[in-house]
């Protein structure tokens, strides 16, 4: 019974999300703010962890393949390329965002929500779940592709420089593996699904910010309790559009 | 003024106010005393919006801000300022942020008109110079200052403070008080005060209602206080040394 209503209460909290902003200015303001602390922070860490997956995403396709006379070299890059758009990048790097920027939502709205700082919003006439929350929605959403299509770029050059360096594969076999049988709308399925993952990453985590009652232990614990809801989303949502796009 | 007609609030099975009628006067302190889990709090927070009444009547001036529609309620709230116990500062925000945060979201203002109102009401509550600093910098005082700052930067024709002097010592606490004062009078607006703190009601008291366990049990002046029989108020009152020592020196 909580959780029905818990999930009501979410859906209730979106749709404030989505009122008419009382001034479109402040909005835009801060959704470059979001940017900022949302997606540009959050470069760093993508780009470490793509590229030095993209490489050891390729050295295990190396591995797999590379006795067997009937494989040739150039499909390392071809499974390599095909893992990280289809799956390590969206989904994984939406996974990774969902701990980072999820806790942080969920920890700064909760700070604000315990030391009355949202309510000082609702009394001035402030609509604070659409000034909390919208911001950072618009920004999940229109930078987290960005991320994702950098993470995809990052990935793969990790492939060719772990490949090529450990001499697994030459760079000519590796650009061959990239560009056979490219199916362009790989990476729209990948960028559609990153949209619905930016979208959850930004709401879930507001919305157990937003309600958390009790001091700073409790704010602790609606981050941990965002990160998990958020990654479960994450996996069930990646079932269902996979289902949807690519069957 | 706002006037309160058989104000009732529950959560749950729990009735925390108990039909409370009430009136606040322009131009005064109007102070809420009582012992903690009076429903002071809920009172306050119901007067404000933040608390939704399950019946009564709440009147700003003539209106009835709980048949307000939401327009209404916006335009009414424009005219409300309000000083929390914790003062409830934006903590990314510095204290000139702060104080013109209002003025950003509620006014056509330009930059320079808003500068210009938040020297002007930093200089008010004596915080001149402390614009760059983050409320993290400030001491608890100076934190009161700059949320007393804000609730004013709007010009509001009603303030409510929720234990304004609570963590200050008692100088600090004086100060803030006189300053309450001051800028009600200046201003001549309706003033609310919750307060547990009975130098507060020494210093600056000119409406008291005290409520226990959610219900009114007395209302009057801070001379009326010290020589009423009411039982309930004689008892919280004189709960100290200091003041059964007062008021044997007022008799």
């Amino acid at each position: 019974m909580a959780y029905i209503e818990s999930i009501g209460k979410y859906f209730l909290l979106l749709k404030e999300v989505f009122r008419k902003p009382e001034k479109t200015k402040v909005y835009i303001d801060l959704y470059f703010r979001e940017i900022e602390d949302l997606g540009l922070s959050s470069f760093g860490l993508v780009a470490f962890f793509s590229f030095f997956i993209g490489a050891v995403v390729s050295l295990q396709m190396a591995f797999n393949m590379g006795d067997n006379p009937f494989i040739a070299n150039y499909y390392i890059a071809l499974s390599t390329r095909e893992s990280i758009i289809l799956e390590f990048s969206p989904t994984i790097i939406s996974i990774i965002l969902a701990g980072k920027v999820g806790s942080y939502i969920a920890s700064s709205i909760g700070a604000m929500r315990v030391t009355e700082q949202i309510d000082a919003l609702e009394v001035m006439g402030v609509n604070s779940i659409s000034y909390l929350i919208a911001p950072k929605v618009a920004a999940a959403v229109t930078f987290f592709p960005l991320l994702v299509m950098s993470s995809m770029v990052l990935g793969i050059f990790g492939g060719w420089f772990a490949s090529v360096f450990s001499g697994v594969v030459s760079t000519t076999e590796y650009v061959i593996g990239l560009q056979m049988s490219f199916k362009p709308f790989y990476v729209v399925y990948a960028l559609i699904k990153t949209v619905f993952f930016a979208f959850v990453i930004a709401t879930i985590p507001a919305y157990f910010g937003y309600y958390v009652k009790g001091g700073s232990l409790e704010v602790g614990r609606s981050a941990t309790k965002a990160v998990v809801w958020t990654t479960v989303a994450i996996i069930l949502i990646n079932y269902v559009l996979t289902q949807l796009l690519l069957v | 003024m706002i006037t309160i007609k058989n104000l009732r609030k529950s959560f749950g099975d729990t009735e925390v106010l108990k039909g409370i009628d009430a009136e606040f006067y322009r131009g005064k302190i109007n102070l809420i005393i009582g012992q903690s889990g009076s429903g002071k709090t809920v009172f306050l927070k119901s007067l404000i919006g933040l608390h939704v009444p399950n019946s009564g009547e709440i009147y700003f001036d003539d209106k009835n801000s709980l048949d307000l529609n939401s327009k209404e309620k916006k335009l009414l709230r424009m005219n409300i300022g309000m000083v929390f116990q914790g003062s409830a500062l934006y903590d990314s925000m510095t204290v000139e942020e702060n104080v013109m945060f209002p003025l950003r979201m509620f006014t056509d203002k330009s930059n320079d008109e808003m500068l210009v109102r938040v020297q002007e009401v930093l200089k008010r509550v004596n915080l001149k110079g402390s614009n760059d600093k983050y409320p993290s910098e400030l001491s608890g005082g100076m934190q009161k200052r700059v949320a007393i700052a804000r609730a004013i930067s709007m010009k509001p024709r009603f303030l409510f403070c929720d234990e304004p002097n609570s963590g200050l010592d008692p100088k600090t606490a004086i100060v803030i008080d006189n300053l309450l004062k001051e800028i009600t009078e200046e201003n001549n607006i309706t003033t609310i005060i919750n307060t547990h703190d009975m130098n507060s009601v020494m210093e600056i008291g000119d409406n008291i209602i005290f409520l226990k366990d959610g219900v009114k049990k007395w209302n009057g002046s801070k001379e009326e206080m010290f020589v009423t029989d009411n039982e309930a108020i004689v008892d919280f009152v004189y709960s100290s040394e200091l003041f059964r020592k007062i008021k044997g020196l007022y008799k």
